[in-house]
């Protein structure tokens, strides 16, 4: 059993104190293995958004343990904190969180702009990120002028830019139409089998969660439900096969980095 | 992000809010544009008065007068048939106690003073050109060292043995000259009437024109050759003793002293019975009045910046309230708190630098305007005042302070940013 990029160890969060404490999540526990696309199912207020908040490092679990490549990540504080979720984590927002006034490359290359990366370099990556979308003669646009589906691309170029270990999607299609929504699944799916990258989708949507490799559930707090697709698993052991020789050695190698 | 972005990304976030931008950098704008001209008056007059100073008396000089005898007492001082009174030109004036020989031998004796000359006046009936117009004129003192305002030509010179004399440029053209310059070389005719009553007159080559001045200036200056000439000429018919008492004795110390051991001196000359005045004496209350001014002037100005300040605390409180998603979402990218913080701040310094900037450079073509059309108008009777005059370092204290408040004004926002929770901040709809 390799060991999971990502893992909750009974997890607990709460909000608040006294009579007015809220227990979001009640101890969860879970594995996230390199290069698998999970799907974490909940209705809104089920603690779906918490635990993704806890597992990208955003926040601190009120007991339990996150591990990031089987470390305790509570020992990242301060500037490793910070460059671990540059450079570990990509997001993908339901509202997409793109900034209006600026260029869509502007937009990509934010990570890298955060991460200090010189201006020519950037704009290297960026234009390659954009590539990969088939957004690069859309680069020198603004963002708001842009369409949903578009701007759901931006933002997944946005979340590559940086060359990240783990993508967490949190309702990547929940503002886009069913035809839209379906290019942006395919794009974020392709990445999965393609790259190895680990994909986190947060959602309520059942058809989207069937195409995860695996779904976990969950409700007032609590892991309710697991569920491995067959159909997935198959397609995944087929991809698994042929990652295999490029994947396993350089996984870990490109996690540590 | 590296300093290099963080400065570009600010920038580029200040611009992005025009109108709300602009309206803080006009606030600003006001605050430094009126710092400017304050302060560009206050160094004006005050550059106006050093350099006025310097036409009247170099800066080791002491004027020296006898103290009356009851001088500390109030009321009036009772007549002493023994001491003889002269008319003082002094503006304070009045009738003071003459100063005599035994007195410059006193004073010569007193510590710190290196050399006593007596104050010697002379009054001349007329100046004249080439058999024209006459014209009554005063004729001033120059002590070695002191410097004229010059039109033209150059200081009469007070070493030298011929007769030399500077004259008003007022006079340049009712004396019959073409201009400044055409002055320069010619021979006037000084007439001056001894104690007997006789006229005569004395020729004396025109070396340079003065510029009128605050105070000197608008008498005629001659160099030490002609004014020992007119005063003996004056002086023809006096008794020894007469003509040897002055209203004043000029007093020389090191030009280095400081001005504790200018007031030892005057102290010491307090007690031979004698009141000392400097130069800087008389034209520094002057500056004290001036400088009040200047201070309480911009003391309204400073009010108005700190008015401005909190329109750059609303402005940049703002512009966190809006951008809350995009400062979670770069917190949530790994950008830490403090390149948060200076982001906002550096956002806030840059709009206080552009209301400074903007301020100042309208300002400074403000006060040019202002002092070419004074100068031509109401200030024409003080040529050589420049109204508003701008020093550098003071332009660039403006625009650091100004900085500087913006800020102190921007990290109350940027704190509130830094400290923003990224979930919290993402979920804000």
């Amino acid at each position: 059993m390799p060991v999971p990029i990502l893992a909750a160890r009974d997890v607990r969060k709460s909000y608040g104190r006294g009579p007015t404490r809220f227990d979001a999540l009640k101890g969860v526990s879970l594995d996230i293995v390199e290069g698998e696309s999970i799907a974490i199912v909940g209705k809104s207020g089920s603690g779906k958004s918490t635990l993704m908040h806890l597992l990208a490092l955003l926040d601190q679990p009120s007991s339990g343990v996150v591990e990031l490549n089987g470390r305790d990540a509570a020992g990242l504080r301060g500037s490793n904190l910070n460059t671990t979720r540059n450079q570990t984590f990509g997001f993908v927002f339901q509202q997409f969180f793109l900034t209006p006034g600026a260029s869509v490359l502007d937009n990509v290359t934010l990570p890298l702009k955060i991460a200090g990366v010189r201006g020519a370099e950037r704009r290297r990556r960026g234009m390659a990120a954009l590539a990969q979308l088939e957004l690069a003669d859309k680069a020198k646009n603004k963002a708001t002028d842009l369409s949903g589906g578009q701007k759901q691309r931006v933002v997944i170029a946005r979340a590559l830019v940086n060359d990240p270990s783990v993508i967490f999607a949190d309702e990547p299609t929940g503002n886009l139409d069913t035809a839209t929504g379906a290019v942006v699944e395919d794009i974020l799916f392709d990445l999965n089998r393609s790259t190895g990258i680990t994909l986190i989708i947060v959602t309520h949507d059942e058809e989207l969660a069937a195409r995860c490799d695996r779904r976990v559930y969950i409700r007032d707090g609590l892991v309710v439900d697991e569920a491995t697709s067959a159909h997935h698993d198959a397609h995944r052991g087929h991809g698994a096969h042929a990652g295999a020789a490029e994947q396993p050695a350089d996984g870990d190698g490109e996690v540590a980095a | 992000m590296n300093g290099f972005d963080l400065i570009r990304s600010a920038i580029g976030n200040s611009l992005r809010s025009k109108t709300r931008t602009v309206l803080t950098v006009i606030a600003i704008f006001i605050g430094a544009f009126t710092l400017t001209l304050t302060s560009g008056v206050g160094t004006g007059i005050n550059d106006y008065i050093d350099s006025t100073l310097s036409s009247i008396g170099a800066s080791d000089v002491m004027s020296v007068t006898k103290t009356p005898a009851d001088a500390q007492n109030d009321g009036p001082v009772e007549y002493d048939p023994d001491s003889s009174t002269v008319e003082s030109d002094r503006p304070a004036g009045g009738d003071i106690e003459a100063i005599t020989s035994t007195d410059l031998d006193t004073l010569a004796a007193v510590p710190g003073v290196l050399s006593v000359e007596p104050a010697v006046s002379v009054r001349a009936d007329f100046v004249q050109y080439d058999g024209g117009t006459r014209y009554q004129s005063a004729i001033g003192e120059l002590v070695p060292g002191m410097s004229l305002e010059l039109a033209a030509g150059e200081q009469p010179d007070a070493s030298a043995s011929d007769d030399q004399i500077a004259i008003p440029q007022s006079f340049v053209e009712p004396l019959g000259f073409a201009d400044d310059a055409d002055a320069i070389g010619k021979t006037l005719t000084i007439g001056i009437t001894d104690a007997q009553g006789t006229q005569s007159t004395i020729d004396a080559t025109i070396v340079g024109v003065s510029e009128p001045g605050l105070v000197g200036g608008t008498s005629a200056a001659p160099n030490t050759a002609l004014l020992d000439a007119l005063h003996q000429t004056q002086s023809v018919g006096l008794t020894e003793k007469a003509a040897q008492t002055y209203a004043s004795a000029t007093v020389r110390f090191d030009p280095d002293a400081t001005d504790a051991q200018i007031a030892t001196l005057k102290a010491d000359l307090k007690a031979a019975g004698y009141d000392g005045v400097t130069v800087e004496d008389q034209i520094g209350s002057f500056k004290t009045v001036i400088d009040a001014i200047i201070l309480v002037l911009n003391g309204f100005a400073v009010i108005a910046l700190l008015a401005a300040g909190f329109g750059i605390v609303n402005t940049l409180l703002m512009s966190v309230q809006e951008r809350t998603r995009e400062i979670g979402l770069m917190k949530a990218m790994g950008m830490s708190g403090g390149r948060v913080f200076g982001l906002f701040t550096i956002e806030a310094v840059f709009i206080g630098f552009l209301g400074s900037a903007i301020g100042v450079v309208i300002g400074m073509l403000a006060g040019t305007l202002a002092n070419s059309v004074l100068s031509g108008g109401l200030l024409s009777a003080l040529p050589g005042l420049s109204l508003v005059a701008f020093d550098p370092v003071s332009l660039g204290v403006i625009v650091l302070t100004v900085m500087g408040i913006a800020f102190l004004a921007g990290t109350i926002p940027a704190l509130r940013a830094a400290r923003q929770d990224p979930i919290t901040s993402l979920r804000y709809e």
